[in-house]
């Protein structure tokens, strides 16, 4: 942790963490105050421990240390090496939203195909009349730190009806080594609205850095949405990924992510249903190797009743990695009719790989259904002789039967573009197995 | 006649115990040769030391394939060179299309020969030739391999796989096991469309009929994990006539 301290013209002590960024912070004098309490919040937690029970598996102590200085504004080099991995990242036929470093690149971007359907804002832009965004009801330490620190974010609302037609792909870059990038965003879906959103996460030749992104969604009533994130970043990155979701009436909501880069990683999302006849669909998958710790934590909260959710969980551990999921249903005392499952497998490809599987539920109701299914285990050598004798070597074998396992989370995306294009990340990691 | 297969005075431990006590047997270039022999005699134990699935331990003997060292080989390796055991019991492999499975293992097979993968439209109309000819919906080869197939259904599987890999020594364990008596016409008249002066063939059962169909030159008793008898074809039927006791005995 970053402790050295540095005298303030209030008085007061921070960090020089905070102190060094402050100057490039966007936002009114009311955002700054807030950034700093927000900050001063932070400082009391500190990095999340193994003491805390929502971070037990992941002691961010412990793996991380200490938090990096923020990313240089980028330069024209930076941009450059940023374009090549928009090139080489981007999904067909999406509209492009780029963050380099934690800062909007328009040059990068399409923003102006998003209109007349969805209004794009940065949060640079946003601050500077309302602070609202950098509030959540969370009291976690990397949440708060985030509100101190977002330096720019993508502020998308998609208007009632909008049936977009192509998704919308934010892309962020990292370009600056052993610095951080601190982004929050808002997408606000409309009623009724049909739309597909992407967040990937990629470097651009960067080593050791940490990312640090936050994403706040509201899905309107009769909307059909789709989010899908896809994390690959450097195998030294550190990657903190805090989503907070809340959910209509009568909405199919179908979630997705990908982790399968960074040496630490958290993706913790908190879903709300908060509107009655709708339908989640949480699906994920991490994919490790060497000593990565990747971590995926869900929170499902059904705060009404007639709600559906699915989680549908794999990982893959290879090496010395090890694989979180935490997986926590909470069903509310009004929440009737809910109808909640969550099933997670992790497949262990070696001896010293480790899986913790936390499912939890919290039932404050009496008429529901929900369940919870966990397994870890080995490749099946029977299915792997039986494919060797086919004349397939071992490594190919293992592959197949991986992206079998995989399948069972992929194949929930709808959209048949984005199937084979996470499909072909899955690939990609095979491949560099072998 | 050269000899395809050569095994040699084959001891065969699982889990400490000795299941094969000293096996011999050599198959010719060309040749049909049945096994039969009673329940848990070493049949599927010799052909699943043959193909090279793990956790058996060979402490004795050997076994040659076209004059090469067979226990040498990894099981892809030994795929590749020709060998192909067509399973008693085929696994069910959910998530992996059959189509896609019967073309990587096709092309991985081609690839460790050096020689070229197969084109999309030469390899689907090789497998839409084979499988009509075995009676196999299209619909069947879109599903995970084996994956709520009937056990006739993964029976044919096995014998679609043969004739598109086109081995050269094809190991059939219980073929006829669960096939009813028109499956098993077609499955046989699949073998026997593989016959040729290249090609042999091992064929493991416990009835006489399967032989009606695929005619054996030659015929072994096996009985506690030995060969104890060989003969022509009619060896079958004294069996069928006979039972084992006589062998059981020894
Ligand atoms: N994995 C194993 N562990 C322990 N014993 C085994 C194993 N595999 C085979 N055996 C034993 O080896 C002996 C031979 O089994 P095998 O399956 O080869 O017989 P088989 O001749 O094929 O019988 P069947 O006609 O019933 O198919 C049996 O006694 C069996 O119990
Ligand atoms: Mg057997």
């Amino acid at each position: 942790m970053n402790v050295a301290v540095a005298k303030t013209g209030g008085g007061r002590a921070v960090s020089d963490l905070f102190a060094s960024a402050e100057g490039r912070l966007p936002g009114s004098p009311e955002v700054i105050a807030a950034r700093r309490e927000a900050f001063e919040s932070y400082e009391r937690l500190g990095l999340p421990h193994r003491r805390i029970e929502e971070w037990k598996y992941t002691d961010l102590r412990a793996l991380v240390g200490e938090v990096l200085p923020l990313a240089a504004i980028p330069d024209a080099g930076a941009l450059k090496r940023a374009a090549e991995a928009v090139k080489a990242h981007a999904i067909e036929g999406a509209r492009k939203v780029v963050l380099v470093d934690g800062v909007f690149a328009a040059d990068l971007s399409d923003v102006r195909a998003l209109a007349p359907e969805a209004g794009f804002k940065t949060l640079r832009e946003t601050l500077e009349k309302d602070a609202g965004l950098l509030k959540t009801a969370s009291t976690d330490a990397v949440i708060a730190l985030n509100a101190a620190m977002a330096t720019d974010g993508v502020v998308l609302s998609i208007a009632d009806g909008a049936q977009l037609s192509a998704p919308i792909q934010i892309i962020h870059i990292a370009t600056a080594a052993s610095a951080s990038a601190f982004t929050r965003s808002r997408v606000a879906i409309g009623k009724g609205a049909r739309a597909t959103i992407v967040e990937t996460f990629v470097a651009a030749e960067a080593k050791a850095y940490q990312v640090n992104d936050a994403v706040i969604v509201s899905v309107g009533d009769n909307a059909d949405v789709a989010h899908i994130r896809l994390m690959d970043d450097a195998p030294d990155a550190v990657n903190i990924t805090s989503q907070f979701i809340t959910v209509g009436a009568n909405t199919k909501l179908n979630l997705f992510s990908m982790t399968s880069g960074a040496a630490v990683s958290r993706l913790q999302g908190f879903i709300t249903l908060a509107g009655e006849g709708s339908e989640l669909s949480v699906n994920g998958v991490n994919l490790l190797k060497k000593t990565e710790h990747g971590d995926t934590t869900l929170v499902v909260d059904h705060a009404v009743p007639n709600c559906v959710s699915r989680e549908t969980f794999r990982a893959v551990i290879d090496d010395r990695a090890h694989s979180v999921f935490q997986g926590r249903i909470i069903v509310r005392p009004d929440a009737q009719k809910t109808d909640g499952k969550m099933m997670t497998r992790a497949l262990l490809l070696s001896d010293e790989a480790e899986a913790d599987n936390k499912p939890e539920l919290e039932i404050f109701a009496d008429d529901v259904s929900c369940g919870h299914g966990a397994t870890a285990g080995a490749l099946d050598d029977s299915l792997l002789f039986y494919l060797k004798a086919r004349g397939l070597p071992e490594k190919q074998a293992q592959a197949l039967l991986i992206q079998a396992f995989v399948g069972e989370a992929i194949e929930q995306i709808a959209d048949d573009g984005l199937r084979e294009h996470v499909i072909g990340m899955a690939e990609r990691w095979l491949e560099r197995r072998s | 006649m050269m000899a395809l297969l050569e095994v040699k005075d084959l001891k065969v431990r699982v889990e400490e115990r000795e299941i094969l006590h000293g096996l011999t047997l050599t198959v010719n270039e060309g040749e049909v040769h049945a096994i039969m022999g009673p329940n848990g005699s070493g049949k599927s134990t010799l052909s699943h030391v043959i193909a090279g699935k793990p956790g058996y331990e060979v402490t004795d003997g050997q076994i040659l394939f076209k004059g090469e060292d067979l226990l040498e080989m990894e099981p892809d390796e030994r795929a590749a060179k020709g060998v192909f055991l067509a399973f008693q019991y085929p696994v069910e492999i959910p998530g992996v299309a059959t189509m896609n499975f019967l073309r990587t293992a096709l092309n991985a097979q081609r690839k460790a020969r050096g020689e070229s993968e197969y084109s999309t439209p030469d390899f689907l109309k090789k497998v839409r030739e084979v499988s009509k000819s075995l009676n196999i919906p299209q619909d069947m080869l879109k599903r995970g391999v084996n994956v709520g197939f009937s056990g006739g259904e993964k029976k044919r599987n096995e014998v679609l796989q043969m004739a598109l890999f086109e081995p050269s020594l094809c190991i059939l364990d219980e073929m006829d096991s669960g096939l009813d008596i028109d499956a098993l016409r077609i499955a046989a008249d699949g073998v026997n469309a593989l016959r040729s002066p290249k090609r042999s063939m091992v064929v493991i059962t416990h009835y006489q009929r399967l032989l009606n169909y695929i005619v054996p030159d030659v015929v072994h008793v096996m009985s506690r994990g030995r060969v104890v008898k060989s003969g022509g074809k009619e060896l079958a039927l004294e069996l069928e006539a006979s039972g084992y006791a006589q062998f059981e005995a020894a």
